[in-house]
């Protein structure tokens, strides 16, 4: 299904893998060059799978709710009330937090599932790893907190608040506010965008690594070779697992960081 | 192949056609979800809140309740005692009074009686003095009549009379009595 498997099965070596690992092939090849071009691939494939995914699994699961849920019921509240709870309630309150729990928990589980595309036999690529995704989300995410922050302030004071450190005496203002500028307007998207994407990208590339390289030596003439690909194989079902770590923790860590700026917009002090 | 045309620096620039995919598959999930999934399930959250909270309440009202009735039976039960007791003292009262009212009647009875009889008693004396009174004249004077008609006659004779008379004396005085 994915273009490496393909490749492999024309015998046509892949290894090693390298940012050529992440161009997937438009579906309909007169798309190619055309502005529609990107559009129809595995990438795309796996966000219009987890959009799918999610909005039957949360519709079916919430059709009927009871106050003593079943148990499809009881999984699709944990899913949300896990990041309202220790998220959104947690960094901002109650009013506020079930205020913004909706959206936070929609970023959490829809990160959560693009990721998984990683580890999932037959697509095993996050489309994650494509900068386009984080950096949507990342700008999304920029905008919440920016608008929220000058809903609750007003544009002055809430500029004010961000970029002025509290505190800090007036001489060395000059120096600061840059900084802080930088760091809380600019960087802030940026950072989110591409830890969220370097994890993944990375994960896919180490996943390659190991499982290409198994079959590189596989294919090897020399016999002990052959035999050593099984430790590169082991290596990459080892990886796997601990790509499951990364999935959830980087979806964790994106939608935690963008609760904690959205509650600085919304507090007096940052 | 845009990536491997530009270099490496290459990923780090977004697909456009990926984030118009990308925005627009995010925003019909969110769409969905933040309007028709998770209200209902604050709302779900609420109601299992009241539920709770409703339960305890009803809970309490029930103990309120039980309290009341008790509070009430042991008000009642009290006056009730509080009643018999009354009626007991009134009881004991009226009998003490009733004691005190026979009393009063029989000692004024007796009194009556008494002071019958001493008024019964003095009227006898009175009669019986006036009586004697007359007698006693009657006598003294035949006592007079004989002893001077004796005297005449010697010492014993006197004596004898005078013994005769007292003799007579005590047998009117008897005869007096046993017509009482």
């Amino acid at each position: 299904m994915t273009d490496s498997a393909i490749v492999l099965a024309e015998g046509e070596s892949h290894f090693p893998p390298g940012i050529h690992s992440f161009d997937f092939a438009d579906w309909f090849s007169g798309l190619t060059g055309t502005a529609l071009a990107h559009m129809f691939t595995t990438i795309t494939l796996g966000v219009w799978l987890t959009v799918a995914i999610l909005i039957v699994f949360f519709l079916w699961a919430y059709r009927k709710p009871q106050v003593v849920p079943t148990k499809k019921q009881w999984l699709a509240e944990s899913a949300y009330g896990f990041i309202r709870n220790t998220v959104a309630i947690d960094l901002m309150g109650k009013k506020d937090g079930v205020k913004f729990a909706p959206y936070l928990a929609t970023l959490f589980l829809f990160i959560v599932l693009m990721n998984f595309w990683a580890v999932v036999p037959g697509i095993q690529i996050s489309p994650n790893a494509h900068i386009a995704f984080p950096a949507m989300l990342a700008i999304l995410s920029w905008i919440i907190y920016v608008w929220v922050g000058i809903k609750q302030h007003g544009l002055a004071k809430w500029l004010k608040i961000t970029v002025v450190p509290p505190g800090a005496p007036m001489f060395i203002y000059p120096l600061l506010i840059p900084i802080e500028i930088l760091q809380n307007i600019i960087l802030r998207p940026v950072t989110l965008a591409l830890r969220l994407f370097a994890n993944m990208f990375a994960g896919h590339l180490i996943l390659l690594v190991f499982i290409l390289g198994g079959f590189e030596m596989l294919n090897s003439s020399n016999f002990l070779i052959q035999g050593l690909s099984i430790f590169s194989f082991g290596m990459g079902i080892a990886m796997t697992l601990f790509e499951l770590i990364v999935i959830l923790l980087q979806a964790y860590v994106f939608t935690l960081l963008t609760g904690m700026y959205i509650q600085g917009s919304l507090a007096e002090e940052h | 192949m845009i990536h491997a045309a530009e270099g490496g620096a290459g990923i780090l620039f977004p697909i456009w056609q990926e984030m118009l995919v990308g925005a627009i598959a995010f925003g019909l999930l969110c769409f969905v979800l933040i309007k028709f999934v998770f209200p209902r399930m604050e709302k779900t959250f609420e109601e299992r809140v009241d539920a709770i909270e409703g339960g305890i309440e009803r809970a309490e009202r029930a103990q309120e309740e039980a309290n009341q009735t008790l509070e009430e039976y042991r008000r009642k039960l009290a006056t009730a005692q509080e009643e018999a007791a009354a009626i007991r003292d009134e009881a004991r009262a009226d009998a003490v009074a009733a004691k005190e009212e026979i009393l009063v009647s029989a000692r004024e009875e007796a009194n009556r009686v008494i002071a019958a009889g001493h008024a019964q008693v003095e009227a006898s004396r009175q009669q019986l003095v006036r009586e004697l009174r007359s007698e006693i004249g009657t006598l003294a004077v035949d006592l007079s009549e004989k002893i001077i008609g004796q005297r005449l006659a010697g010492d014993a004779d006197t004596t004898a009379t005078v013994d005769q008379f007292l003799a007579q004396v005590a047998d009117e005085t008897a005869e007096t009595s046993g017509a009482r």
